[in-house]
């Protein structure tokens, strides 16, 4: 099988939001693979390992996310790629994003796709399915279960919280949810094995885009922090105060019940 | 500039999705003086969702009926709204961002070239410019969009944007329009019902969340029975998920749902970061903990220091007698 996993470098989860002149301050920042991205990763491997085949893992970003390719290829993916766009792109969205994967896409062979179902970050959830269309092979989204069979794939999905059985034949693209799997640390031989394995560089250039294709179609204006939340108020006195007293609060002062 | 804006309302169990209502709601203030066109499809009785869309604000509206469109399936679906969209040349859309919502607006989007925000809280238009309020970062920080190029094209978070009052007396057109709807290539074989009563994590106006605190499973059937009171749905921590008390469908957080109920109360949970990304934005938090130290203390509006156990039944009962005598 020929399978491709689609890969974003995010702030890791602990981190605090900074912001420095209306943008998210990366400074000092410890980033990590999109959570999401983890789960596609291993259901990759799993995959392979069930069924032969090859893993190469795409991430569009700059040199930093060497780091996070390094990491799924020590977790047991083959090869890597990395589209630098660094230098070209200045302003981007999902619609820049997914003009660059097809033309990534134009001239490879895949059975599988798989990618997150969103990054926690900008969390659009778009890149996927956007894909899969422009690419004209069906799309999955939010999966909790995949069992493939020659060219046939059996996937569960999860449709907030009911769970939808599908059928369709590969090539197929799918969004992976929570609950696929519990992705593997990598270990310590792969981590040395992943230093060997390719980690391929490109740019615009070589897959034929220059900026003007990948201009987006909207634009952030500006980035702020939610208000303060005050600390609230801690009631006191029996339990049985508390709660009459609670319940006083929520209906007379909140007026949420 | 008056403009037409096209609303694709979202049939569950028979009845419109109240984010319908809302995405009209949002769809007008993107086009205050506009058209705005709702439609819905399904496999039947789709005559008086139109009409609802209509009462709710639409001018007018559009169905679809197909027997392929009996549950929502991307391609399905797709290819109905493709056609509404070649007919109507609409100069935007909006769609409640629902599971449906965000498998499907995507999908229009990369075939129309367009941009798509997506999850919008809040719309505001400033001289020409449509602004568009979203969380990123799980809520943690907002970013405001516009639109440079092409269609305004959105989805909106259930239970940001109010809908617009109900009024009957409002009438339009409705058209039932004929799509051939074929090639389908992802087959439904079946569909298991998990949730209960209906009442979606994502719109629910009430949510009681448990986390590690809860201990088992059956700890959680307190926390539910305060639900079916408030009319809302229980969801989890990823402490309470991983330890396997529930299912990860319920898992609130960074990794998980984003919640933003009028009403969270948050039972046994300590208040990780993770967590806090996915409720901090809620209108009303209760916390109700053993550690007088945790940190869900220093996010929620009121909060008990004790035994959940001990506080929930109670609360449940005090809720309980509260309706009764009202």
């Amino acid at each position: 099988m020929n399978i491709y996993v689609l890969m974003k470098r995010t702030f890791d989860t602990e981190e605090k939001i900074v912001i420095e002149d209306g943008r998210i301050d990366e400074e000092g920042a410890e980033f990590i693979i999109n959570p999401y991205d983890e789960y596609a990763i291993e259901e990759a491997i799993q995959l392979r390992d069930e069924h032969g085949g090859e893993i190469t893992v795409v991430t569009i970003g700059g040199e930093d996310a060497e780091k996070q390719l390094r990491t799924a290829l020590a977790m047991g993916a083959d090869k890597s790629v990395l589209i630098n766009v660094e230098d070209d792109v200045e302003e981007s969205d999902q619609f820049t994003t997914v003009k660059i994967l097809e033309a990534f896409f134009e001239d490879k062979e895949y059975d599988m796709i798989l990618a997150g179902n969103v990054a926690i970050d900008q969390a659009s959830g778009q890149i996927g399915p956007r894909l899969a269309e422009s690419l004209d092979i069906p799309c999955v989204t939010t999966i909790t279960n995949l069992e493939v069979d020659g060219d046939k794939a059996k996937i569960e999905r999860d449709v907030e919280g009911d769970v939808e059985k599908i059928e369709v034949s590969t090539p197929v693209l799918v969004t992976c949810q929570q609950g696929l799997n519990e992705p593997r640390y990598p270990s310590l031989p792969g981590i040395m094995k992943a230093k060997k394995k390719p980690l391929e560089e490109l740019e615009l250039d070589d897959l034929d885009l220059d900026e003007d294709d990948v201009e987006p179609k909207t634009k952030t204006i500006d980035v702020f922090l939610p208000p303060e939340k005050e600390a609230g108020k801690i009631l006191e006195g029996e339990i049985d105060d508390q709660v009459n007293e609670l319940v006083g609060l929520l209906r007379n002062e909140a007026k949420v019940i | 500039m008056s403009k037409k804006i096209v609303v694709f309302g979202e049939v569950r169990d028979g009845e419109l999705r109240n984010v319908s209502f809302e995405a009209i709601a949002a769809a007008r203030k993107i086009n205050e003086d506009g058209e705005i066109v709702g439609a819905v499809f399904g496999n039947e009785g789709l005559e008086e969702a139109a009409k609802e869309l209509i009462y709710y604000g639409a001018d007018r509206a559009i169905t679809v009926q197909h027997d392929s469109l009996k549950n929502y399936t991307s391609e399905g679906y797709a290819q109905a709204a493709l056609a509404v969209i070649n007919d109507e040349n609409p100069d935007g859309i909006v769609m409640g961002h629902t599971a449906a919502g965000k498998d499907l607006t995507p999908k229009i989007a990369s075939k129309l070239e367009s941009g798509l925000i997506s999850d919008v809280t809040e719309i505001e238009v400033t001289g020409d410019n449509v602004v568009f309020t979203r969380p990123i970062y799980s809520g943690k920080a907002f970013e405001k969009k516009i639109v440079t190029d092409g269609l305004i094209f959105a989805t909106i978070r259930p239970n940001n944007i109010a809908p617009l009052n109900r009024d009957d007396s409002r009438s339009g057109d409705v058209t039932a329009k004929e799509v051939d709807i074929k090639d389908i290539r992802t087959v439904i074989k079946d569909i298991l019902r998990k949730t209960s009563e209906g009442v979606d994590l994502s719109e629910a106006k009430v949510i009681v969340a448990g986390g590690r605190g809860v201990k088992s499973k059956e700890g959680f059937e307190p926390l539910q029975e305060l639900a079916d009171v408030l009319g809302g749905a229980v969801g989890a921590s990823r402490g309470a998920c991983d330890a396997d008390y529930c299912d990860y469908s319920l898992q609130i957080g960074q990794t998980g749902k984003v919640v933003t109920p009028d009403l969270y109360i948050a039972c046994g949970i300590s208040g990780a970061i993770q967590h806090l990304a996915g409720m901090s934005n809620s209108k009303i938090i209760v916390a109700i903990n053993k550690d007088p130290e945790a940190n869900i203390f220093n996010v929620s509006d009121y909060g008990i220091v004790g035994d959940l156990f001990e506080v929930v039944p109670k609360l449940t009962e005090e809720i309980k007698n509260l309706k009764v005598n009202a």
